[in-house]
């Protein structure tokens, strides 16, 4: 059985049709959901996490339809969202408390749980430092510890590299390449930066809400002739090269 | 295994609770607010308000002690409306994302909400009380245990408007209209100020047949009968009856599958 399946989903927003017909199935592993900006990325994640639910089609994560068993769903999650969602007046520990008690942990685990992920992402020195004095790369940290604090079987990463600098993109990225490896994780993390997708397991080609192939990185590349993944992504989306603006290297 | 719901009422709580003491500046206009209109109108309008003996008063009052009630009402409903101003806040902070993801019930973390929005209000109602001790208005000592769980449904039936109302508001400066259009007809269409039968008397029909239906005025009653340690039970039932009504159709409209909250881009 998959970890996550998706199954002929589709989603408009009015007479925008934002994800038309989306299907792929994910292990284990790290998958990178590779799409410029309106592709149709955060939608997928709305859907995933049941903020939306979509117009046709069905999610199961782990054998948990997210339409019938959301909470259920959604306990075995880890998300971590393109805005920033962290309350910055409160401090680092209780951010991840706050989120631990959201969860119905207890109070013990939390306490035992915001230790270790605290001191795997180096913050143990900031954890009761509030949110608002840390720095960008290190809040992203933060929501990734929180996001970690359940240990989810599913972690979903929403372009969560935007507006770090290289060093922390860099880090962060590391860090969940380890962690899919150390703990049989499955990460969906979506991207529009193609040197985010290359070491992935596979990547999910997202384009105008259509999911136009899903592959490893070598394969796709040997399947459309391209020189490289950001040919190939060329080549599947049809568009040209002035497409680079949005899919970027770094 | 079941995820369990207390911690996360809990911890709904604590960072309301954490959030408000962090802006101590809340607390005060909360009681300036009707502290200005306990000193400053009721003063002014002693005599020209005059109160005929009505139940709940077996004498003559003195304005100042008539509009007690409606100010308590006044910061329930301004905290109710704070509390929709704080679900918005979030959604654009993108903090209420986090609170929609937990694997919790979504019925379950809008209450957990309004429960946490409530135990403010109801906290600020009682420094209000404290403040018309200060003031010298004349309220029986028992009142204060008595008007307690009025006050908390008053509050539970504001908050979960507040709610309801913070499904529709996609942006902050929305707010505005929100005091335009709810909580200054609410509170001036109500009894808050003047008794109904004044309304009726200078003829303002219309005026007198909102405030009637008016769940803000039936609040207001349920508590001014309550601090003098009687059960307004038309008045509880309505508010009883708006709370569950206004908590539903909140629930249906941050429901995913149904809701307002679907139409829009953002949750």
């Amino acid at each position: 059985m998959a970890t996550l399946s998706v199954q002929s989903v589709s989603k408009s927003y009015g007479s925008v049709q934002a994800l038309q017909q989306v299907s792929f199935e994910l292990d284990s592993g790290f998958y990178a959901l590779l799409g410029p900006n309106g592709a149709g990325k955060s939608t997928l994640f709305q859907l995933l996490t049941g903020l939306f639910a979509p117009d046709q089609g069905e999610i199961v994560l782990n054998g948990l339809a997210i339409k019938k068993d959301l909470p259920a769903a959604l306990a075995q999650m880890g998300v971590v969202f393109q805005q920033t969602a962290l309350d910055l007046d409160l401090s680092v520990q209780t951010n991840l408390d706050f989120h631990g008690k959201l969860h119905g942990m207890h109070k013990a685990v939390i306490k035992t749980r915001s230790q270790v992920v605290l001191a795997q992402l180096e913050l143990s020195e900031v954890a009761s430092t509030p949110c608002r004095a840390l720095s960008g790369g290190n809040r992203r940290k933060v929501e990734l510890a929180r996001a970690l604090m359940t240990e989810p079987k599913l972690l979903l990463m929403d372009e969560a590299t935007v507006g770090l600098d290289p060093a922390s993109r860099a880090t962060l990225l590391a860090y969940v390449h380890q962690l899919c490896d150390q703990q049989n994780l499955c990460v969906l993390w979506a991207t529009h930066l193609i040197d985010e997708a290359e070491a992935a397991k596979q990547v999910l080609v997202l384009h105008k809400g259509k999911l136009l192939a899903q592959d490893s990185p070598a394969q796709l590349i040997a399947q459309t002739n391209a020189a490289s993944l950001l040919d190939a992504f060329f080549k599947l989306s049809g568009e040209t090269r002035g497409m680079e603006a949005k899919v970027a290297r770094l | 295994m079941a995820t369990r719901h207390w911690p996360a009422l809990v911890a709904i709580c604590q960072r309301e609770t954490i959030k408000f003491w962090h802006q101590r500046g809340r607390l005060l206009s909360a009681l300036v607010r009707p502290a200005l209109w306990l000193v400053v109108f009721a003063a002014g309008f002693q005599n020209i308000f005059g109160v005929s003996i009505i139940p709940p008063y077996e004498t003559y009052i003195e304005y100042q002690v008539y509009v007690v009630p409606g100010l308590l009402g006044m910061v329930l409903l301004f905290n109710g409306m704070q509390s929709s101003l704080a679900m918005v806040y979030d959604r654009e902070m993108g903090l209420m994302r986090l609170l929609l993801t937990a694997p919790q019930p979504r019925w379950f973390l809008l209450f957990s909400k309004l429960v946490a929005g409530t135990l403010l209000s109801v906290l600020q109602a009682y420094a209000f009380l404290v403040l018309c001790l200060v003031f010298r208005v004349d309220i029986p000592w028992f009142g204060w245990i008595t008007a307690f769980p009025t006050l908390v449904l008053a509050g539970l039936m504001l908050g979960a408007l507040g709610l309801l109302l913070s499904v529709s508001i996609r942006q902050l400066e929305n707010f505005a209209g929100t005091m335009n259009f709810v909580i200054f007809p609410m509170f001036f269409i109500s009894t808050a100020l003047y008794p109904l039968w004044k309304l009726k008397e200078s003829g303002a029909m219309w005026v007198y047949y909102l405030a009637s239906f008016n769940p803000f005025t039936h609040a207001v009653e349920m508590i001014r009968f309550a601090l003098y340690g009687q059960l307004n039970l038309l008045s509880s039932l309505v508010v009883l009856g708006a709370l569950g009504i206004f908590f539903l159709l909140a629930v249906w409209g941050y429901d995913p599958q149904r809701g307002l909250i679907q139409r829009t881009r953002q949750a």
